[in-house]
């Protein structure tokens, strides 16, 4: 057993493995490719804009509509109604109102950056207990991860959305765990705006009509505009206040997942029975820190794992089931902990391992950080393969990022987006 | 020339829901790492992990007032300060990569920074035992 063997000699066997997983690899060949960032190697329908930090949706023409909307708006507003406010009344409501618009516009703009998704989460249900509720955990077949509680999947983004809340088609952009709390700012404070705007404009008409009685045609169209978006957009905010309130997503309370009229015993496990706690608890920090790092990470297929995992697995294909070609390697104990979790069927996925990691190794070496483990099927299809592994080792003399050895499965390629990893 | 160690199968320890979406991982021992590790070793790396996202997922006084001073400035003040969230974070990475260097990668094993799988799973990579081939 080589528990008894000494410290001193088990390091030199693993001198190699580096632990530096962030740094970039160490490799006595200079020559570096330019890395590529996982957003650039799985983009879905979604379009990259600053090096990865802006993400939006396939459709960024309502984007810029939903921009010029505001500014022509406000800037009518300005243009005609600011003045005469500002000399009957005071010149703080141009000031104020610059000011909202500001903040406003800000809010917008990182919705839109933030981006809503998560990542490609493997199939069929499993469920688990949260908070004494049971929820049943999908299985994505486009991403290839089971999607986490309160995950969905957006079509229009083609891809999972951590804590999916929906896709505006102002925004253009889905409304996620990321992008949250700035869609609330955006939609709160546009509302002042907005009402801020409908009343002074009322404010200007009823003085103006003291002095002439004669309005143009021009100062009417901010008050038609405000008139409409005044109750949508109020009425938007009031939802959403609510929703946080209850520490629902919009698509659990569309859906009605957590209401008591689907069963006795249903309620929110998310909540925490108190408005306050619930308000504060929203989103947490990793919606702002997550720009920096690549939230997906796929990858992990997860569901080999029977004895890891105490969640019941409801229906799995791949139960019990190594790949057929896995079981003639020869493994330490029972390597049921390698991932297999691809959709697939057995036969062509260990085919396509070996053939894989033939193709991916000579250019995944220098995309090590990159790759994600989808497929952790190639460990063992390396070293079943022989020499694209040996290839692939003497490339990386001195040093050894298992990430690298990872390849990509075809299927699962479309499947993450991320943003630009650090 | 020195040979480089290869990967022979990889655990995923998953995440533990049963008390709400909070980050924690299940402290379940994997029986692939049962010749590799001491379970009480293991099941210390993943509480102490577990106890630092509690950290960083934690509402007190300093994330309140960030929140405010974020909702302030319109949360520009984050290109200048960093959250207590990134910190706790950077505190994780560095305490991941110290296990590594003490615990794991003597015997054979490298962890994964959650983060870099999307905070859904800790990957560990079992490396082939070449003491055993001798």
């Amino acid at each position: 057993m080589h528990l008894g063997v000494s410290e001193s000699m088990r390091e030199c066997e693993y001198s190699q493995i580096s632990t530096r997983s962030s740094t970039p690899m160490e490799t006595p060949y200079k020559k570096r490719t330019p890395k590529k960032r996982k957003w650039e190697i799985f983009p879905g329908r979604n379009k990259f804009y600053c090096d990865g930090r802006v993400m939006m949706a396939k459709q960024t023409g309502v984007f810029y509509l939903t921009l010029i909307l505001i500014l022509v708006t406000c800037g009518l507003f300005f243009t005609f109604d600011c003045p005469f406010l500002a000399q009957q009344l005071t010149p703080v409501i141009p000031v104020s109102f610059l000011f909202d618009l500001y903040v406003s516009l800000l809010y917008f703009l990182q919705d839109v950056a933030n981006g809503g998704t998560g990542y490609r989460p493997p199939p069929r249900t499993k469920e688990v207990v949260i908070n004494g509720q049971t929820v049943k955990l999908k299985y994505c077949f486009t991403c290839k991860i089971f999607r986490p509680p309160r995950a969905s999947h957006c079509s229009l983004c083609d891809n999972c959305v951590e804590r999916f809340d929906h896709h505006c088609p102002w925004v253009g952009n889905c409304v996620g765990r990321r992008n949250y709390r700035f869609f609330y700012m955006f939609i709160l404070s546009l509302s002042f705006l907005t009402i801020f705007i409908f009343a002074f404009v009322i404010t200007h008409i009823i003085l103006r009509s003291h002095q002439n009685g004669f309005l143009s045609a021009l100062k009417d169209s901010p008050l038609v505009v405000c008139f409409f978006s005044v109750w949508s957009i109020v009425g938007l905010s009031g939802f959403h206040t609510y929703l946080i309130s209850s520490n629902q997503t919009t698509n659990e309370d569309i859906k009605g997942s957590w209401s008591s009229k689907r069963g006795k015993d249903n309620y929110n496990p998310y909540s925490y029975g108190n408005i306050f706690t619930n308000c504060c608890a929203c989103d947490q920090d990793q919606c702002i820190q997550s720009t920096k790092f690549v939230l997906q990470a796929a990858a992990t297929p997860l569901l080999q794992h029977q004895s890891s995992e105490p969640v019941i697995l409801t229906t799995s294909p791949e139960n019990g089931g190594t790949l057929p070609g896995r079981a003639s390697l020869a493994l330490t104990g029972p390597c049921t902990s390698l991932p297999l979790g691809q959709p697939t069927p057995p036969t062509s996925t260990s085919s396509l391992s070996c053939h894989e990691a033939a193709d991916k190794l000579p250019e995944s070496v220098f995309q090590h950080h990159f790759l994600t483990p989808e497929e952790v099927p190639s460990p063992p299809g390396m070293l079943h393969c022989g020499s694209p592994m040996g290839h692939s080792h003497t490339t990386q003399a001195g040093f050894y990022d298992p990430a690298s050895q990872d390849s990509l499965h075809e299927d699962s390629v479309r499947g993450l987006v991320k943003l630009s990893s650090v | 020339m020195r040979q480089q160690a290869a990967i022979t199968a990889k655990v995923f320890i998953q995440r533990d829901y049963s008390s709400g979406t909070m980050c924690q991982f299940q402290t379940k021992f994997p029986s692939e790492l049962e010749n590799r590790i001491d379970k009480q070793q293991f099941e210390e790396t993943v509480r102490a992990l577990n106890n630092m996202y509690a950290e960083a997922e934690k509402l007190g006084s300093q994330s309140y007032i960030e929140g405010c001073l974020a909702c302030l400035t319109a949360y520009t003040v984050f290109l200048c300060m960093e959250t207590h969230y990134e910190k706790v974070l950077k505190k994780i990475a560095k305490y991941i990569q110290e296990q590594n260097d003490k615990i794991y990668a003597p015997r054979g094993l490298l962890l994964t920074d959650p983060i870099e799988r999307g905070l859904r799973v800790v990957e560990i990579t079992i490396f082939e035992d070449r003491s055993l081939t001798r």
